[in-house]
């Protein structure tokens, strides 16, 4: 009896992805501890969480989610739409609707909304794709785009873009097409330039040449690039990183946790989390190339290529070698919404896993 | 439009992903070798970085050394009290924020025009005091506010005091905050700089000017380890400051309070010096001033009032000012004549009160002439017209050249900073002073004034100090000098200042034993017989007047002049004659006859030293009977 209900537990999970993300859970868990004990108990209560939602959704079927695409991304679009009017406004950024009984950040649900609601589109118009079908995906994802973006968030607006980004490409937008597209949008740079916050500009900027103002805003980057330096091959052990534990380190818990990281485990622990990444992401374009529908196809590939997305800007930005965007690290930032959002993408890749002989059938 | 083959639409995906797989790789091993350039290659600046971020080294500002005088009487010491510091770079809005401290914690109009010129005068990064020696209730209530305050902090600090408020601030001096130009200054002295890292305070005038690099100490230092807050986390080593050293001055600070009351309200001067050593016993220049005034930066309104006094209390007198000497100046003209053979002492000139020379009538202070006059009567009556005649035998440079040998006209080295040189007047001194050529010319009748102390002759009242001291050790000369030792803090060895001996004047002492017989009869039965009447010892003085201002042609008469328009009052004396102990120089500006204003001043200063006799109440003085100078 028992042991029907475990097999009746476990059975929709794919076991390589469980493995690895549960070993970035381990990581994130000796991490966290390190950079904020006293969230650990909070963590682990956002862990429990996302396997909740992993669960959850490794159970539902593609079908049912290529349903609720559409209703998922219209009401995603109409919360957004509520925020830019109503939301409140926390550190110059409005990006929170109050429920009175929940705080909730529409743009986050679009991370998920975006490519469900791309790869249903293009389902649809399987048959015949033509070039109109790619502007009216444009369309469709240059909306939450610029409304995310508006908030501002340019992190959230980034991975949002990322994700949409990934459903046209792997659907096959010509080569020519995604060529041009870069280089007209390298060329709207200076004119994106001057539609960019004060704020955002500087974070370029900082990127540039931290050291211009190192007690502003390139502290950040200085601080973890030092963090990451002073770690060497070894680190300097677990909890006995001075950046860190002198809260030299800014955000260290959340988007800078990496520095932490990299500084008490070294480029030994760099590596192990690159590796499992690379894991993960491996797994995860595995399952998108055995997927059997176009739906899920792209959607397998567009949530895959996300997790990639967050880990290379977030480490990326922590090093030096991007600006600095609020993006987390996957599975190892302190943070529930995050945390939630990825595992449901990967409650998804399982489900499409599971199903694909059923959909065949 | 085209129609799709799906097995052809499955490889093309699979192309794609496989491309987007290709390009994970590429950004994976970018990062990569982002982390090996950074943790491997450059590992050890980052190490040396993240070393440099976590320890500070907090310098810790030793004990400035204490002032004492010659009997252990404390004149500057220090004393622990809780400030309250703004750092103005942390402030939005200053006047907003001290509105704001104003409702925690009493802050007087006063200390705001304080703290305002501080903030003018300061770099942005420092942290300033708004108000000094918070009690415990006031410290108390500000860290319950505390939180309100960003950039306001409760410090505990050692203050500099002068536990006996104005009294000889100007050998004293004062200190105050660390600005520019003693930036310079401790750059230029040998591994001071680090020493003075958390120094605030320097010394500006006085010995605390004069000792500063003595009276500072060894800064401690402690290495912490701070969070990136700058808030000390734990120490991890340190060195303890070593306090400034002490000084012990040759002064008395008794005499010197009892020569400082002497003078009541009246400007003026008084050095009084121990013949055998050169060792300072009281240096006065009045009006004084509170030194602590200036010790957390002086408030304007203070500033203003000193500054703007007609009474000019910043100036110290002792040094930086230059009188003519007068009378006083007439003993070294005797000696000189003895010295060069001008004149033999029993030989007598006639005076008729006055000394024709050219066309110009040069008139004694007496009129109808003091008569056959020698040169003991010269001195002991101060007869004019005996030294107009010497000078004009002796000349100018006969004079000049003298005189030199006494110090007048030359700093005297004294440990105290930016003494004036005076004006030893001669032909070459003429010569550089002046531009056109007609003004360079010595005139062979501005000789006749020199010889009694008027004319060009300016004189700080140190230099008059020092030559009488130098005639009363019989033509010895020391440097005068304030400090007797100095005791070093850690091992309290005391290292003396050595009595210098600058120079020993060929003088024979035939001649000196004369003038001082003179000088003796000056007190005795002359110009100073009043003020030295009944005393327990036997003393040797001169009196002097210094014209202030020239009345052509017009008596001078004492009471018709504005005050500020009379003359000086200058005496100078020794005792006890035979053997002396003391040898002092007073001046009291616009004081009148320096018989009436003078001389009862260096009684009381003589009698409190030999005798240990207080002045009574002041006797008003005699307005009556002016003495001749």
């Amino acid at each position: 009896m028992l042991h029907r209900l475990w097999f009746k537990l476990i059975d929709p999970i794919d076991q390589p992805l469980m493995a690895i993300a549960g070993l970035l859970l381990l990581y994130a868990f000796i991490v966290v501890a390190s950079a904020s004990p006293e969230r650990v108990p909070a963590q682990i209560l956002n862990m429990a969480a996302a396997l909740f939602f992993m669960r959850l959704m490794a159970q539902v079927p593609p079908q049912r989610l290529m349903h609720l695409a559409l209703p998922t991304y219209a009401i995603g679009i109409i919360l957004l739409i509520a925020v830019a009017l109503f939301g409140d406004v926390s550190k110059g950024a409005r990006r929170w609707l109050n429920f009175g009984f929940m705080r909730l950040q529409p743009s986050e649900i679009m991370k998920i909304a975006m490519p469900l609601m791309l790869a249903w589109y293009f389902q649809k118009h399987e048959a015949l794709l033509r070039l109109r079908d790619y502007a009216v995906a444009v369309l469709l994802l240059a909306l939450p785009v610029g409304l995310i973006a508006k908030q501002p968030d340019l992190g959230t607006a980034i991975l949002v873009l990322a994700a949409g980004f990934y459903v046209i490409f792997l659907a096959g937008l010509s080569w020519k097409i995604i060529v041009g597209l870069i280089v007209s949008a390298i060329a709207a740079a200076p004119l994106a330039w001057t539609f960019l916050h004060d704020y955002q500009r500087a974070r370029i900027l900082t990127l540039l040449d931290p050291e211009k103002d190192p007690l502003g805003k390139g502290f950040h980057i200085i601080q973890s690039t030092i963090a990451i330096g002073s770690g060497g091959i070894f680190g300097k052990g677990w909890g006995q990183g001075t950046q860190a534990q002198l809260e030299f380190i800014p955000e260290r818990h959340t988007d800078f946790i990496f520095a932490v990281m990299s500084e008490e485990l070294g480029l030994i622990g760099n590596t192990v989390l690159l590796v499992l990444y690379s894991l993960l992401i491996a797994r995860g374009l595995m399952i998108a190339a055995n997927a059997p529908t176009v739906f899920t196809r792209l959607l397998a590939g567009s949530i895959t290529l996300i997790f990639f997305t967050y880990a290379f800007v977030n480490m990326g930005m922590v090093s030096g070698i991007l600006p600095v965007v609020g993006v987390p690290l996957p599975f190892i930032s302190y943070g529930g919404t995050a945390m939630v959002t990825l595992s449901v993408g990967v409650g998804i890749l399982m489900s499409i896993h599971k199903h694909r002989m059923l959909v065949q059938k | 439009m085209e129609f799709k083959n799906p097995q052809e639409e499955l490889e093309r995906f699979q192309r794609r992903l496989g491309f987007a797989g290709g390009f994970v790789l590429f950004c994976f091993a970018v990062l990569f070798a982002r982390f090996v350039w950074l943790q491997i290659i450059q590992h050890d600046y980052y190490q040396t970085r993240a070393e440099e971020n976590r320890i500070s080294l907090v310098p810790i500002v030793p004990n400035r050394g204490l002032i004492v005088d010659r009997n252990g009487v404390v004149l500057a010491r220090n004393y622990s009290a809780y400030t309250l510091e703004v750092t103005p770079s942390k402030a939005m809005n200053m006047d907003a924020l001290i509105d704001d401290l104003g409702q925690v914690i009493d802050i007087q109009p006063k200390d705001r025009r304080r703290f305002k010129k501080l903030l003018e005068e300061s770099k942005n990064f420092e942290s300033l005091p708004i108000r000094t020696r918070l009690t415990d209730e006031e410290v108390a209530k500000f860290i319950a506010h505390r939180y309100r305050f960003p950039g306001v902090d409760i410090k505990a600090r050692l203050f500099r005091q002068y536990p006996m408020g104005d009294f000889a601030s100007h050998l004293l001096g004062y200190i105050g905050r660390v600005n520019d130009s003693d930036l310079d200054k401790i750059e230029e002295e040998e591994d001071q700089e680090a020493n003075y890292r958390g120094t605030e305070h320097f010394g500006k005038t006085g010995l605390e000017q004069h000792y500063e690099f003595d009276l500072h100490g060894q800064t401690g230092f402690e290495q912490v380890e701070v969070d990136a807050g700058g808030h000390a986390v734990r120490t991890l080593a340190s060195t303890a400051p070593i306090a400034g050293n002490n000084l012990t001055l040759t002064v008395d600070a008794k005499l010197q309070e009892v020569a400082e009351k002497a003078f009541g309200d009246r400007r003026g001067a008084l050095v009084a010096i121990e013949p055998s050593t050169g060792g300072i016993l009281a240096l006065v220049s009045m009006p004084n001033y509170d030194p602590n005034l200036f010790v957390d930066g002086i408030d304007p309104s203070s500033w203003d009032q000193l500054n703007n006094s007609p009474d000019k209390p910043m100036i110290n007198r002792a040094l930086n000012g230059a009188y003519p000497p007068g009378s006083t100046f007439k003993p070294y003209m005797a000696l000189g004549a003895l010295t060069l053979g001008k004149r033999r002492p029993e030989q007598t000139i006639f005076d008729p009160g006055y000394f024709n020379f050219g066309n110009h009538t040069f008139h004694d202070d007496k009129k109808g002439g003091h008569g056959s006059v020698d040169m003991y009567r010269s001195i002991v009556e101060s007869c004019d017209t005996y030294y107009y005649m010497l000078a004009n035998d002796m000349g100018i440079d006969n004079i000049a050249n003298f005189m030199r040998q006494f110090g007048f006209g030359q700093r005297t080295g004294v440990d105290i900073d930016g003494e004036s040189e005076g004006v030893l007047p001669s032909p070459e001194w003429k010569h550089k002073r002046f531009r056109k050529p007609e003004q360079q010319k010595w005139y062979a009748g501005e000789t006749i004034s020199i010889g009694i102390g008027q004319g060009y002759n300016a004189y700080t009242p140190i230099q008059l100090a020092q030559a009488v001291a130098t005639l009363a050790n019989n033509g010895v000369m020391f440097r005068p000098h304030l400090v007797q030792y100095i005791t070093d803090s850690k091992t309290g060895a005391k290292t003396p200042i050595e009595p210098t001996p600058l120079r020993t004047i060929p003088l024979k002492q035939e001649n000196i034993d004369i003038i001082k017989r003179a000088m003796v009869g000056v007190n005795k039965e002359g110009t100073g017989a009043r003020a030295f009447a009944g005393a327990g010892y036997e003393s040797a003085g001169k009196t002097g007047t210094a014209q202030v201002y020239s009345l052509k042609g017009e008596k001078y008469a004492e009471g018709h002049v504005k005050q500020e328009l009379r003359d000086h009052a200058l005496f100078i004396a020794f005792a006890p004659a035979d053997q002396p102990k003391i040898a002092l120089a007073v001046l009291v500006e616009n004081g009148g006859f320096g018989a009436q204003a003078a001389a009862p001043i260096a009684r009381q200063v003589f009698d409190y030293y030999l005798l240990g006799k207080l002045p009574k109440e002041a006797a008003p003085a005699d307005e009556n009977e002016p003495e001749g100078d």
